[in-house]
């Protein structure tokens, strides 16, 4: 039997599902994750669950409802840990760009699919217009393994691709020329602008095509991301109000006060910061200049991106500001620190983590990123 | 100072599709135990998408074309945010930015002549729950029976004037939506609810008044008795400055027969709106907006001079037929059946309606085919089956579609027979036992025949050509 680790945020029949938040504590689904029902028959079995910090907004999964998860004095990722045993791979939601940081940090591999292209019924939902099933592992190989099993149509979700656009992520082209992103090197600590210095040695030395180019409306994506990721995660957890199951406060009378102490004895500082936030740019005031506006930001990050790719195969940048988060990071650096996933998390497009660098690929193009991160690996050697 | 009334209604609508709007839960839970038409999609629980059952689409934009709106070819979904304990996921999937249907008009007619009233929107969006208050335990329980089950809300411009041409629009809107087989348009059942939307002016303004709003008004007799009331509440603040109006929501109490202004708190609020990420914006292109014009049917003043005209029927038949989509299609089919309107008509009418009333349904409610009874027909016109046995073949068929007319009338004995010997037996020895009656009719009592005619029918079970068998009595008592 192959052994899979799932993060909390994929729903399971058997094990509870948290998603890092005493409001679901021990919530057991009646049905599972489509990507679970898809690796037991193909043979996986699931060895664990991953902790996720509360509804997978925050930098790795720093603290949640059962206090903090520190190695070393730095923060640590449960995932990272669990993948150390003997598991292939773990498939994790890549709500915030946790699973690419986690990645970046630990050496591993990561693969953030086209949105789409891996069904979502079944996982703990957030920011549904951006986020996606995503899969990390030891190995480009793993990585690919997993993905192949996991990718496909689904007809339980509405957003879920055809098997036609599906199979497109499958195929391979050579990267040529791949463009760095000037904008996101300069506020990076040493370590990560080094990794990215050899990186474009590695690149240039198997002859690829390495150019600078800015983009200030890439660089932008996370000021846009931070109100779509709030607004959909206020209404997608305002579902929890201690009615129907999940935490109830144990002192209430009437209805206001059932939902208003439940709700603000069982989330945690950063969510409820992202549900005032989320709020807010909805209200008739704010929704056009703030949340409609993401909207549009959204589209011209996505052109900007699809005008680059004219020229080139992949977008490279890193995927954090720092290899070595210390444990007394404020919570709330996410919203600044998700400048370098937001871009791919806002647009849907496939990137991979290898070797603490991301590269951002357009969409389906997933099979020509975990190709290339194969032979990257295999050279490394 | 004469006034007049301006009021814009808004009106759900619940379609009367199988299943549920996004998921696959049964949408009829009338009567049904609490909670039993429910899956975690309609519960809100976490990890469920939304999948949009197409006929919900469908009959979105049969009522759009029904009530002469323009169809957007791009329709969306969004999410409406509020907290109820009857609605689980704490959002409401509606159609805000993009509805289905747009700029539409329905025809009235009210003693006061006819008038256009304006259709602003119809859009598609979820039911919500239910709340059940238990008095006795002081607790409140939730029925998530009726939530995601598919509503329209047709949303007029405030083109009408009084109760009058309020129940003249419903009653079209009923007619139009059963017409289309979209809805049931049923105030007791739920399936109509209505928020009535009134201002007052002096007569002549242009300038609109202060508006209030009453909710889920259920019945159309009590929205005639809110409508009066809250015109001469206004008037007498207006006149007297009873007191000072504001553009609030108000509760109806049909039983106290008073409107009472809802707490803020249950009105005022920011609804957070927002495109569904999970839905997928919906393309109606040229093949499937033709397909569903292709169903609409014919209206009914159009059926209706078809009816009087090219089939000659009176315009009380012509009325009776066209009260149903149900009735006009069985009658239709009839007709195409034996080729003789004013028959079908009859049957129609005096027959199958009554048998509905006799058994409590709805003209809608009525599921004859009308080939089997156009069969029926031809039986009886052809002198195959006589009138009372047509009856008892009809309830038959109306039972059991699967039955065959002829089939069942020879396996019941009901084929008329022309054996003249047989009849002149049965009148020979029915007169010869009722000399009483051959006596009264001698003596010009022509009810007597009748009775004498009924006696022998009743020997021949019916089946005789009641033209043959009256030849023979009358022949044979003129002979004794
Ligand atoms: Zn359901």
């Amino acid at each position: 039997m192959k052994k899979i680790i799932v993060d909390d945020m994929l729903l399971t029949k058997d094990l509870p599902t948290t998603a890092g938040s005493k409001m679901l504590e021990g919530y057991m689904s009646l049905f599972e994750a489509e990507a679970i029902s898809r690796l037991n028959g193909a043979g996986y079995t699931i060895s664990g669950k991953a902790e996720v910090g509360e509804f997978a907004i925050d930098l790795i999964c720093e603290t949640n409802y059962k206090g903090a998860f520190v190695k070393k004095g730095k923060l640590a990722s449960p995932v990272a840990e669990m993948l150390e045993g003997d598991a292939e791979a773990a498939v994790c939601m890549d709500v915030n760009g946790s699973v690419r940081r986690a990645a970046a940090q630990n050496s591993l591999v990561s693969i953030k699919p086209t949105y789409g292209t891996v069904s979502r019924f079944g996982t703990v939902p957030v920011a549904c217009s951006g986020e996606t099933v995503s899969v990390m592992a030891k190995s480009a190989d793993n990585c690919e393994a997993v993905l192949s099993i996991i990718a496909g149509h689904d007809d339980k979700d509405g957003t879920s691709l055809s098997d036609e656009d599906c199979a497109k992520a499958k195929e391979v082209s050579p990267m040529r020329r791949i463009a760095v992103l000037g904008n996101m090197l300069k506020d990076t600590d040493l370590a990560v602008a080094r990794k990215i210095e050899i990186f474009r040695e590695n690149l240039a030395a198997k002859g690829i095509e390495v150019c600078e180019i800015n983009s200030d409306v890439i660089a932008a994506s996370s000021a846009a991301w931070n109100v779509l990721m709030c607004a959909e995660l206020c209404n997608n957890v305002s579902r929890y109000d201690g009615v129907k199951y999940g935490y109830r406060a144990e002192n209430f009378s009437g209805i206001d006060e059932l939902y208003t102490n439940s709700r603000t004895e069982a989330f945690g500082e950063l969510l409820k910061c992202a549900i005032l936030f989320g709020s807010d740019t909805l209200s008739t005031e704010n929704y056009m200049k703030v949340y409609d506006k993401s909207l549009r930001v959204r589209r011209v990050v996505s052109e900007a991106f699809n005008a680059l790719f004219e020229q080139y195969d992949a977008v490279m940048m890193p995927a954090c500001s720092s290899f070595d988060y210390s444990e007394d990071i404020e919570d709330t650096a996410v919203f600044e620190e998700n400048y370098y996933t937001a871009p791919a998390s806002i647009t849907g497009l496939p990137a991979v983590v290898i070797d603490g660098v991301q590269l951002v690929g357009k969409a389906f193009s997933e099979g020509s990123l975990l190709a290339f991160a194969k032979e990257y690996e295999k050279e490394a050697k | 100072m004469k006034y007049e009334t301006v009021i814009g209604l808004e009106v759900h609508v619940e379609l009367a599709t199988k299943s549920k709007i996004f998921c696959s839960c049964s949408a009829h839970s009338f009567g049904a135990e609490p909670n039993s038409h429910v899956c975690p999609a309609c519960c809100g629980m976490p990890g469920m998408l939304p999948v949009v059952n197409k006929r919900v689409v469908d009959y979105g934009m049969k009522a759009g074309m029904m009530l002469n709106c323009h169809i957007n070819r791009t329709t969306t979904f969004d999410k409406k945010s509020y907290y109820y304990p009857d609605l689980p996921a704490a959002y409401q999937t509606t159609q805000w930015f993009a509805p289905v249907a747009v700029n539409g008009t329905v025809e009235i007619e009210t003693s006061g002549g006819k008038k256009s009233v304006r259709i602003k929107q119809i859009h598609m969006e979820e039911d919500a729950g239910k709340l059940v208050h238990d008095i006795r335990e002081d607790t409140t329980h939730v029925d998530f029976n009726r939530t995601s089950v598919p509503l329209i809300e047709i949303v007029s411009q405030p083109d009408l004037s009084g109760a009058e041409e309020v129940e003249a629009y419903l009653e079209r809107l009923k007619t139009l939506l059963r017409y289309a087989k979209v809805a049931e348009c049923e105030m007791a059942h739920g399936t109509m609810r209505c928020d009535v939307n009134l201002s007052v002016r002096p007569e002549g303004s242009n300038v609109l008044g202060v508006r209030t709003e009453m909710k889920n008004m259920n019945s159309i007799e009590a929205i005639k008795r809110a409508i009066e009331y809250e015109v001469s509440r206004h008037i007498d603040a207006i006149e007297n400055g009873t007191e000072v109006l504001v553009q609030e929501t108000r509760r109806w109490d049909d039983i106290k027969g008073k409107s009472y202004a809802m707490r803020t708190k249950e009105t005022a609020g920011d609804y957070r709106y927002f495109p569904d990420p999970n839905v997928m914006p919906i393309v109606i292109d040229d093949e499937w907006f033709d397909s569903i014009k292709a169903t609409l049917p014919e209206l009914p003043e159009v059926k209706k001079a078809r009816y009087t005209g090219e089939y000659g029927l009176s315009d009380y038949d012509a009325d009776q037929l066209t009260k149903s989509i149900a009735v006009c299609e069985c009658f239709e089919d009839a007709y195409s059946v034996c080729g003789n309107a004013k028959d079908a008509a009859n049957w129609m009418i005096s027959e199958v309606m009554s048998l509905l009333n006799v058994k409590k349904m709805t003209y809608d409610m009525l599921d004859l085919n009308g080939i089997t009874l156009g069969e029926l027909i031809v039986l009886v016109s052809g002198g195959k089956v006589g009138r009372a046995n047509a009856k008892k073949i009809l309830a038959a068929i109306f039972d059991d579609p699967s039955i065959v007319p002829e089939e069942y009338a020879k396996a019941n004995g009901f084929i008329v027979s022309n054996d003249t010997g047989l009849i002149a037996t049965v009148v020979k020895e029915t007169v010869a036992a009722d000399p009483k009656s051959v006596a009264d009719f001698k003596g010009g009592k022509e009810k007597a025949l009748m009775a004498l005619f009924g006696k022998c029918m009743k020997q021949l079970k019916g089946n005789c050509d009641p033209q043959v068998l009256r030849k023979i009595l009358i022949d044979h008592i003129n002979g004794l």
